[in-house]
């Protein structure tokens, strides 16, 4: 027994049946309704229970910019947010390109506690796109990575693609291809079309996306090894996606909360909040990518949680930095674009947001709410709207687009491997040791 | 009118255009004589803040604010503001803190002026003196003052007149401001320029789109040569200057087409030889030194206007 140990009473699951969560030992002990025990009774008042959420992309920043973040703010986010696994993203200084850097950034993750930090290695040497980085050493090191990746940049070579594609093979990697061809987006700066044209921003093509994907989507069958697209955001890719998996072929892609609910229209005010790598589409993207994650085709949502000072966002367009925070408000958005407009179950959302990230990563002792498994969930208010607020976030940073907005679902309590830690929507201070 | 700041042509109702026009005719006959300077600013201070090199655009914003007699202060720097440690914020707040009323801002980051105007860094009222591939609302005011004192009879309303704008519509704050100022006074305009040098998305602009001159040239009252920039020779936008000036130039022969009346203007500063031939910018069509003069009332009625001025001046009242 350990002092964590609480039984969760009447909680509603995804499936709509109301149930009690006995956790001992930091696992689920039982499941069932009316469940009696001593324990410590937290009373779930028929709120919604979800497996914690899963985030394949996130930017946190430690080491080397921590003014925008570090691993414990970005996991105090991520468990307000409703994660109990994040995957740190390699474009760190110095870059997550070896074993020893990864595993401090695993270092540091547990000693916040507040969720798992599962660290991406470096597809290529300092992200250079130039050499393969050892992905076997910090594949076999004690962090076991499986997901590599250059996020930021595109591996744009097609015979190192190839390269890195093969290599991961031999100890079941994926590789996560960050699709952007850096020719046709020299300078870019939104998405082109008719309101680049109209503000003369240099425009970033959504077949710069497309052309990559497909490439990759058929090396990867070629060399049969496992392809993740990030942050799918146009509506041809979609289509290329769809396609691949219609023929069998083992790719996965994910797309990020604001590409399903912002579009390119709000850049007219030429307010950097809204400029983010890759770029805000259309509406008809936005109806692709909402149809292509109801229905499968996009596997999962990630945030690509992207912090940045407050300086690099206040000032001129084409001085801001790109992107945009997520943790703390994606679970609200994905229930905004999908759940409210009626395209998705809560079955699926779980799927999207846990289950799916979760077996992607290989993260087994997440993505699910099951007797023996350890004990990371949530419980979450499906319904009240609340005002995103971007100074009450735990995040070092406060570059969230969805500020003032009025969002449904808040996290109320979130549960990492059994201990209690977000309460009412507030960090409790208690942590996994 | 009230006018607070000149970002974009898109911000200007028809009757605004038109008072300013007016207001650049008026500052016009009233300097015309022997008094060039007109009391108008004095006591006040205008900042020219340059972070792209224009001495044209600068000088001409310098000789509208002193023929107002406003106090102008100049701050100019090459590069971006970032490599130079300088952001825009502190620099602007910096000049603000000097006395600026009203800033003049040239950027090479499209919507740079809306941005220093929308902020909350500064109070000061912003002119947009160009920023990146977006607006250059002078430019377009000073075009169709020019248009309007060629054809009297289009005094208020540009329809029936149909304009060309000729080149690179792709990097040119020039031509966006000249679409939307020429469409919303009526004016029938077309875009000519080979596809690597239009936008995508150029359908939803309320333009006709031709990549084909001498189809055109024949039909146009008035048309507008754009500079090509250097750095379009060396990125693939067309194959050489020759081909681009064969296809794309006022040349000689291009220049017996036009109708007899129809005017040749050029934002400036000039390519001889490339997108415009000397006897094409030296022909009697063309007004491009008239474009340079007008610029200056132009520009005077937009300080005027902007700070204050609510009325065209009598002539009996200024000292």
């Amino acid at each position: 027994m350990s002092h964590d140990d609480f039984l969760l009473k009447n909680v509603i699951t995804s499936a709509g049946d109301r149930i009690d969560v006995e956790v001992i030992d930091h696992r689920i002990a039982r499941i069932g309704s009316d469940i009696s025990s001593d324990l410590l009774v937290i009373e779930g008042n028929d709120l919604l229970i979800l497996p914690g959420l899963v985030d394949l992309h996130t930017h946190l920043r430690e080491p080397g910019k921590e003014s925008s973040e570090t691993i414990l703010s970005g996991s105090q986010a991520a468990a307000k947010g409703g994660y109990t696994a994040v995957s740190a993203m390699a474009n760190t200084s110095p870059v997550a390109d070896t074993a020893g850097v990864v595993e401090q950034v695993a270092r540091l993750g547990r000693a916040a506690g507040l969720c798992d930090v599962f660290p991406i290695g470096a597809i290529t040497v300092g992200l250079q796109g130039e050499k393969l980085a050892e992905l076997s050493a910090m594949a076999q090191s004690a962090v076991k990575v499986r997901i590599f990746s250059d996020d930021g940049k595109c591996v744009s070579d097609p015979l190192l693609m190839r390269r890195a594609l093969e290599y991961v093979k031999s100890f079941g990697g994926v590789i996560a291809q960050h699709a952007e061809d850096p020719l046709l987006t020299v300078d870019a700066q939104m998405n082109e079309g008719i309101v680049s044209s109209n503000l003369g921003l240099k425009g970033w093509p959504a077949v710069a996306e497309e052309s990559i994907i497909a490439r990759d989507i058929l090396m990867a069958h070629y060399v049969q090894s496992r392809l993740h697209i990030c942050h799918l955001t146009t509506r041809g890719g979609v289509e290329l996606v769809r396609w691949a998996k219609s023929q069998g072929m083992e790719v996965t892609a994910e797309v990020t909360p604001h590409h399903l609910y912002l579009t390119d229209d709000l850049v007219t005010g030429y307010d950097p909040i809204y400029k983010v790598n890759p770029p805000l589409r259309t509406q008809s993207d936005v109806d692709a990518l909402r149809g292509g994650l109801a229905d499968g085709t996009i596997d999962i949502v990630a945030t690509d949680h992207a912090p940045h000072p407050a300086e690099d966002k206040d000032c001129e367009w084409s001085a801001a930095a790109f992107g945009m925070i997520g943790l703390e408000t994606s679970l609200s958005v994905v229930v905004a674009a999908m759940i409210e407009t009626g395209l998705m179950d809560w079955s699926t959302l779980v799927a999207r947001m846990s289950s799916t990230p979760a077996r992607i990563g290989g993260y087994t002792e997440h993505g699910s709410l099951a007797v023996g498994s350890s004990a990371n969930f949530i419980v979450i208010d499906p319904v009240n709207r609340r005002k995103i607020d971007k100074f009450q976030g735990a995040s070092r940073s406060s570059n969230t687009p969805f500020d003032t907005m009025n969002l449904p679902a808040s996290v109320i309590h979130t549960f990492f491997k059994g201990v209690h830690v977000v309460q009412d929507g507030e960090l409790t201070g208690k942590k996994y040791e | 009118m009230k006018m607070t700041h000149l970002l974009s042509v898109l911000d200007l109702t028809t009757v605004q255009t038109l008072e300013i026009l007016d207001t650049a005719r008026e500052l016009s006959r009233i300097t015309d004589g022997a008094m060039k300077k007109l009391p108008t600013l004095r006591g006040r201070t205008v900042v020219n803040l340059f972070f792209e090199d224009s001495t044209r655009t600068r000088l001409s914003f310098e000789a509208a604010a002193k023929r107002l007699s406003a106090d102008v202060i100049n701050f100019s720097t090459k590069g971006s503001s970032v490599s130079k440690g300088e952001s825009l914020k502190d620099t602007a707040q910096t000049l603000e803190a000097m006395g600026a009323e009203l800033v003049i801002l040239r950027h090479g980051s499209s919507g740079a002026a809306k941005r220093l105007a929308e902020s909350g860094w500064i109070q000061s009222h912003i002119v947009n003196a160009g920023d990146g591939m977006h607006e250059h609302p002078t430019q377009a005011l000073l075009d169709s003052f020019t248009i309007r004192e060629h054809f009297p009879e289009h005094e208020s309303d540009f329809s029936g007149l149909k304009i060309g704008i000729v080149g690179d519509i792709l990097h040119s704050r020039v031509a966006r401001s000249n679409v939307h100022l020429l469409t919303s006074l009526g004016a029938d305009v077309v875009v000519i320029a080979p596809p690597t040098l239009l936008p995508i998305g150029i359908e939803s602009w309320p333009v006709g789109i031709s990549y084909d001159l001498d189809d055109q040239i024949s039909s146009l009252d008035a048309i507008m040569m754009l500079r090509v920039q250097s750095e379009r020779m060396n990125d693939a936008f067309f194959p050489s200057e020759r081909e681009y000036a064969r296809d794309y130039g006022l040349g000689g022969k291009r220049l017996a087409l036009l109708k007899d009346d129809a005017i040749i203007l050029h934002p400036g500063p000039m390519n001889r030889g490339l997108e415009i031939s000397a006897m094409s910018a030296d022909s009697r069509r063309s007004v491009i030194r008239e474009q340079v003069a007008n610029g200056v009332l132009v520009r005077m009625a937009v300080l005027y206007l902007l700070m204050g001025g609510t009325s065209i001046p009598k002539e009996g009242v200024l000292v």
